[in-house]
């Protein structure tokens, strides 16, 4: 199981080396994000209170959801999704594949995006990089855990664009608050550190949640 | 899957489409009244929140009504749930009938055997 | 329709005509006065737009499992009834609200758990009617996720400090309210009753249909 896994994402990393269309679209796509976000909320000068959490966990949002149709898109085209199930593999180490590859195109947009939100709003991002590591992970893990299971579900419907952002994020609502409010409390002059494993605590359970949903349901869901 | 069960489907998703323009009704107005709420919720005040309730004590004579009236409040409430559980079972009832009409149709036209 | 469809709709309609008169009986609260006769329905809808929500999702699950196309419309029915009995609740909680708290929303635990649930339920009916070949599967994996929610809008009330009241307020009642809130709740669980299997009736003539269409074909 562990081989499949590790051989799908050796693909998709094989693939997305070649040419880096998704890695650098959903990059730019992300830093665009960061400035509008930017432009419309800086008055004066000044970058509204606690602005920094928000925007840089909708940067990830909407650059994950981005990255998510991209990558599928390129399997519907090749077909490949077809050839893959038609493999004699275990279908959930297939969808642990693809996570692995999503989360690690979301951890790479994030190490570009915090430092550029933390100079754009002259926040503390990396006054704890370890707490904030472990907020950005298990955040990304429990987005990803979603947003693979959907994109992969809906490669074949119709309206698969606009579907993606309709069933993902009001599932992942729980995971962007749990985010926000942690990386909130990491910005503050005097951290509770107390209050952020919390959040964390409460992102891995949801990430517990949400992975073991999707392993249940991947393989019913992407028989027909 | 066969030919014609795919037809079947297609036809089926054309047909949904046109008998949903009912629920569209009743997602428009319950989309209507979230909108209207808006400027309502921009209004708000935020005064100390009160403590968390855990009973709930009663008494028998109603307090001196202080700032907000209650009474419109209450009466929207109830007149929206009646209003919403009716236009719901008027939304089904215009949609079944038209699906046996439509059942009804098919099943005379199969039996004066004009399709085959 | 079943047998026992007729006269149970009949019994619902005069038990609901009955409980506005049972709820006026009832006595007022100390701090909240008129306004707090919204939870007499506003209770019974959120415990019915729970309900509905685990019905699809157990419906769902079966659905994707068994392959039983009956759970499908079961799931259906449930998600549709899920948006009724949400929207009531959305909306007669902030009418009480208003005047109990002073604002119209608050985005605490069980407000913001209840909104996000209320719209996966949207999002189910989305993908149903949008999501052209393979969206019953799809919907059905989504219901499961927001079935995962459920408990979690249930307890959120009673671990995180939020405005809303806490779950021991129904089981504290006095005996008046006590009995105003049963009866008002036996009452929307019957019509939940009676609606899902009206609905899931409008499901089985539309695959009565599809089938027609079907054999036209043949």
């Amino acid at each position: 199981m562990i081989r499949t896994a590790w051989l799908v994402l050796k693909k998709d990393l094989t693939v997305e080396v070649r040419s880096l269309e998704i890695a650098y679209t959903t990059l730019f796509f992300a830093v665009s994000c960061v400035l509008f976000f930017a432009f419309a909320l800086v008055k004066e000068g000044k970058a509204p209170e606690d602005g920094a959490a928000g925007i840089l966990w909708i940067a990830i949002a909407f650059a994950g959801t981005l990255a998510l149709g991209r990558t599928f898109e390129r399997e519907r085209q090749s077909e490949t999704l077809r050839a893959l199930l038609m493999a004699p593999a275990d279908r959930p180490a297939i969808y642990v594949g693809k996570l692995l590859g999503i989360i690690a195109l979301l951890i790479a947009a994030e190490i570009v995006l915090v430092p550029l939100v933390a100079f754009l709003f002259q926040a503390p991002l990396l006054s704890h990089p370890f707490w904030l590591a472990a907020v950005l992970i298990s955040g990304t893990i429990g987005f990803a855990a979603v947003g693979t299971l959907f994109s992969a579900m809906l490669v074949r419907a119709r309206s698969r664009d606009v579907l993606l952002p309709v069933l993902l994020y009001p599932i992942t609502v729980p995971v962007i608050i749990a985010g926000v409010r942690a990386t909130a409390e990491l910005l503050q002059p005097d951290v509770e550190l107390s209050l952020v494993r919390f959040w964390v605590a409460l992102l891995l359970a949801l990430d517990v949640v949400f992975v073991t949903l999707a392993l249940w349901t991947f393989e019913p869901l992407m028989t027909d | 899957m066969q030919p014609s069960l795919r037809r079947a489907t297609r036809l089926r998703q054309g047909f949904g489409a046109h008998a949903s323009t009912r629920r569209h009704g009743a997602l428009i107005c319950f989309l209507l009244l979230l909108v209207v709420s808006t400027p309502l919720v921009a209004q708000q005040q935020q005064p100390e929140p009160p403590k968390q309730t855990d009973e709930f004590v009663p008494i028998s004579q109603l307090p001196p009504q202080d700032q907000l009236p209650a009474a419109p409040l209450l009466v929207t409430a109830y007149a929206f749930v009646w209003l919403a559980l009716f236009g719901y079972l008027v939304s089904l009832a215009r949609r079944l009938s038209k699906v046996q009409r439509e059942v009804e149709r098919l099943e005379s036209d199969i039996a004066k055997g004009s399709r085959t | 329709m079943p047998k026992w469809f007729m006269p149970l709709a009949g019994i619902n309609a005069v038990m609901f005509a009955a409980a506005p008169f049972i709820i006026a009986s009832a006595n007022y609260e100390a701090t909240m006065g008129l306004v707090q006769k919204i939870f007499y329905f506003h209770m019974p809808s959120a415990s019915m737009f729970l309900v509905s929500a685990v019905v699809c999702g157990i419906a769902s699950a079966r659905y994707l499992f068994g392959g039983s196309p009956r759970q499908d419309r079961l799931a259906y029915a449930a998600a549709e009834l899920a948006v009724l009995f949400g929207a009531i609740t959305l909306v007669t909680g902030p009418l009480w609200a208003r005047k109990a708290w002073g604002v119209w929303w608050a985005w605490d635990v069980r407000l913001t758990s209840s909104l996000m649930g209320w719209m996966v339920a949207w999002a189910y009916l989305l993908v149903r009617k949008y999501g052209g070949p393979g969206s019953d599967k799809l919907a059905a994996g989504l219901a499961l996720f927001g079935m995962a929610n459920v408990p979690f809008v249930y307890i959120s009330v009673n671990y995180w400090r939020t405005i809303h009241p806490k779950t021991s307020v129904v089981p504290t009642l006095p005996a008046d309210m006590g009995m105003a809130l049963w009866f008002s709740f036996a009452s929307f669980l019957v019509l939940f009753v009676l609606l899902l299997r009206l609905r899931v009736y409008l499901e089985e003539e539309r695959t009565k249909l599809d089938a027609l269409y079907l054999s036209l074909d043949e």
